[in-house]
């Protein structure tokens, strides 16, 4: 038994390694992201973001390799990058599901800028890897800080333009009319996804970013429809999946940012094939005919004289 | 609805030489019309003519390119509540991650800032919205899984919370099944006698709504003009307004639709 777990990479002293201060530290920094992420996928999930929050973490990947060849910190760079892109799509304004096409090409390019950045420095190889896939385990003290800054900034920000931002995440056009500033608002939303991102980056990196961003947001909207039950699920599925992530890593010695993944993936999917189940059978209850047929459950005979003017709907069309 | 009176609260949009431009292009000129408050109004037009323009204008979205635009004597955009908007393809979007009674919540408070919980009395005001429009029963449910014409009430409801005085609806018929028409339009004439409040509809096919409506706002040869509808539902007027042969033809019941002429 043992030699088998030994050939999956078992390590027996994984208590120890548990209580290790890196391993704390991956701990608390893990737990600071995925709360981030959870307060941010809601919204990500509701406004379809979804694509450009995967575009912005690709366009830090030249900030990060970029700042190794200048010299700086490479977070300062991932943040810078990831902010101006942020600015960019927020100020275009359109719904990201649009352009498509214009963020699809800008990832890729980016992308392509930050491997050749990464090829004119030598040493930044291991940037590289850190930005794409994120290292969990070498979070510093500093960077602890500055995680929970940039959390108490996201939560406050968010905490602040709740109502406005729901609103027009929801129901961009009513909310415009009634005087919410909905293109400054998909601003503010853009900045602060940049900081999410350029937080989630480094805990989980730029390629298994949206699995963490995105998945337990999408997860927790399954499992119920009020946003602000749904942010705390998002939350906790989450923060979970960073745990178990990491607790399983110390114990077989595998990549934390893949199991990490893993988790909450795995949740996603037990749900949505859950839901899918679940749905179609409170469909049948509530429908018994589906909607848009004749006879949908809707309760006519509550209508006020409705003879009166129903003949109007049976005419011909001009 | 208890609002103060005023002297403009008879006069429910004003138009002064207006003229609508986007981009470059000049859309519609000259407007110049008055519409009273407490009727059924009809915005009608041909595809392109500017109707959304229009609507954008009275919502405080476009500002006028010249001349002067007044809804209950202030303008647009001053009184947000005062206005509710039904929008075209409404819930498209979004719809799959809120309970429709939440939406018509945010009708309420969405403005507000930072989170905050409703209370008791909004929450008495969106039950009675709901109630008012029929929606009470399917207020729970997510939003994309209602019918059309529940998400339609639903968006109704929405609009009608802050207690405006003037209803926006853009296309409220359109995608929606014989039935769901009919009780759409029976909803709609019962809010105008209830609760008095001002009505305009942004509609394509006239004839569902042809029992209601009193008076139109039409955009003819790059102009809007105000009509009561016994002057707009004539031949000739229709014809010129939608560049193709229309007849209007009234049936020995008295009643009266309109179609393409062969």
């Amino acid at each position: 038994m043992t030699t088998q777990l030994m050939a999956i990479g078992y390590q027996q002293d994984w208590w120890t390694i548990l209580a290790s201060p890196f391993m704390r530290n991956a701990l608390i920094g893990g737990t600071v992201v995925a709360l981030a992420s959870g307060l941010m996928g809601y919204f990500i999930v509701v406004r379809r973001n979804a694509f450009a929050a995967h575009a912005l973490a690709h366009m830090g990947l030249p900030g990060a390799t970029g700042a190794v060849l200048l010299g700086i910190p490479p977070v300062l760079g991932l943040a810078v990058f990831c902010a101006g892109g942020a600015l960019v799509i927020g100020a275009l304004g359109k719904r990201a599901s649009d352009r498509d096409v214009v963020t699809g090409t800008t990832l890729a390019f980016a992308t392509g800028l930050g491997l050749f950045f990464n090829s004119l420095a030598t040493k930044s190889s291991s940037t590289m890897t850190n930005v794409l896939f994120g290292n969990l385990l070498a979070i510093s003290h500093q960077q602890l800080i500055g995680f929970s800054v940039l959390f108490l900034v996201l939560m406050l920000c968010i905490g602040l333009i709740y109502r406005p931002l729901l609103y027009s995440s929801i129901n961009a056009p009513v909310a415009e009319a009634k005087g919410v500033p909905v293109r400054a608002l998909s601003v503010v939303f853009m900045l602060l996804l940049a900081l999410a991102v350029t937080m989630a980056v480094q805990a989980v990196g730029t390629l298994l970013l949206f699995a963490l961003l995105v998945t337990p947001a999408a997860t927790g909207i399954m499992l119920t429809p009020r946003p602000s039950l749904a942010m705390a699920i998002s939350a906790a599925i989450s923060v979970c999946s960073v745990w178990l992530g990491l607790g399983a890593s110390a114990m077989f010695n595998v990549p934390p940012s893949f199991l990490v993944v893993t988790v909450a993936c795995g949740i996603w999917l037990v749900v949505w094939l859950l839901d899918h189940r679940g749905r179609r059978v409170a469909d049948v209850l509530d429908h018994p005919t589906r909607p848009g047929s004749v006879a949908p459950a809707e309760p006519a005979g509550a209508l006020l004289q409705p003879k009166s003017v129903d003949s109007g709907g049976s005419r011909t069309p001009a | 609805m208890s609002r103060p009176k005023s002297e403009h609260d008879s006069v429910a949009l004003a138009f002064t030489d207006v003229s609508a431009v986007r981009g470059r292009r000049l859309i519609w000129s000259d407007g110049n019309f008055e519409v009273p408050a407490g009727g059924i109004v009809a915005l009608i037009g041909a595809n392109g003519a500017g109707k959304t323009t229009l609507l954008h204008m009275i919502l405080g979205l476009v500002p006028p390119a010249s001349g002067e635009v007044r809804v209950f004597g202030r303008k647009p955009g001053e009184d947000n509540d005062g206005i509710g908007y039904v929008p075209q393809d409404y819930a498209a979007t979004a719809g799959d991650a809120i309970r429709a009674r939440d939406v018509v919540m945010l009708g309420l408070t969405g403005r507000r800032w930072a989170f905050g919980r409703a209370t008791a009395a909004q929450r008495q005001t969106v039950e009675e919205t709901l109630a008012a429009v029929d929606a009470t029963e399917f207020a729970d449910r997510r939003l994309a899984l209602l019918s059309g014409g529940q998400r339609q009430r639903i968006a109704i409801a929405e609009a009608l919370v802050s207690k405006p005085r003037m209803l926006i609806l853009d296309e409220p018929l359109a995608s929606l099944d014989l039935r769901s028409q009919g009780e759409i339009v029976a909803l709609l004439a019962r809010l105008h006698r209830e609760l008095g409040v001002t009505i305009l509809v942004v509609a394509h096919d006239l004839n569902p709504l042809l029992s209601l409506l009193d008076s139109a706002i039409y955009l003819l040869d790059g102009h809007p003009h105000y009509a009561t509808m016994t002057d707009v539902v004539d031949d000739a007027l229709l014809s010129h307004l939608y560049g193709t042969p229309i007849r209007v033809v009234h049936t020995p019941q008295g009643e009266m639709y309109m179609r393409s002429a062969p």
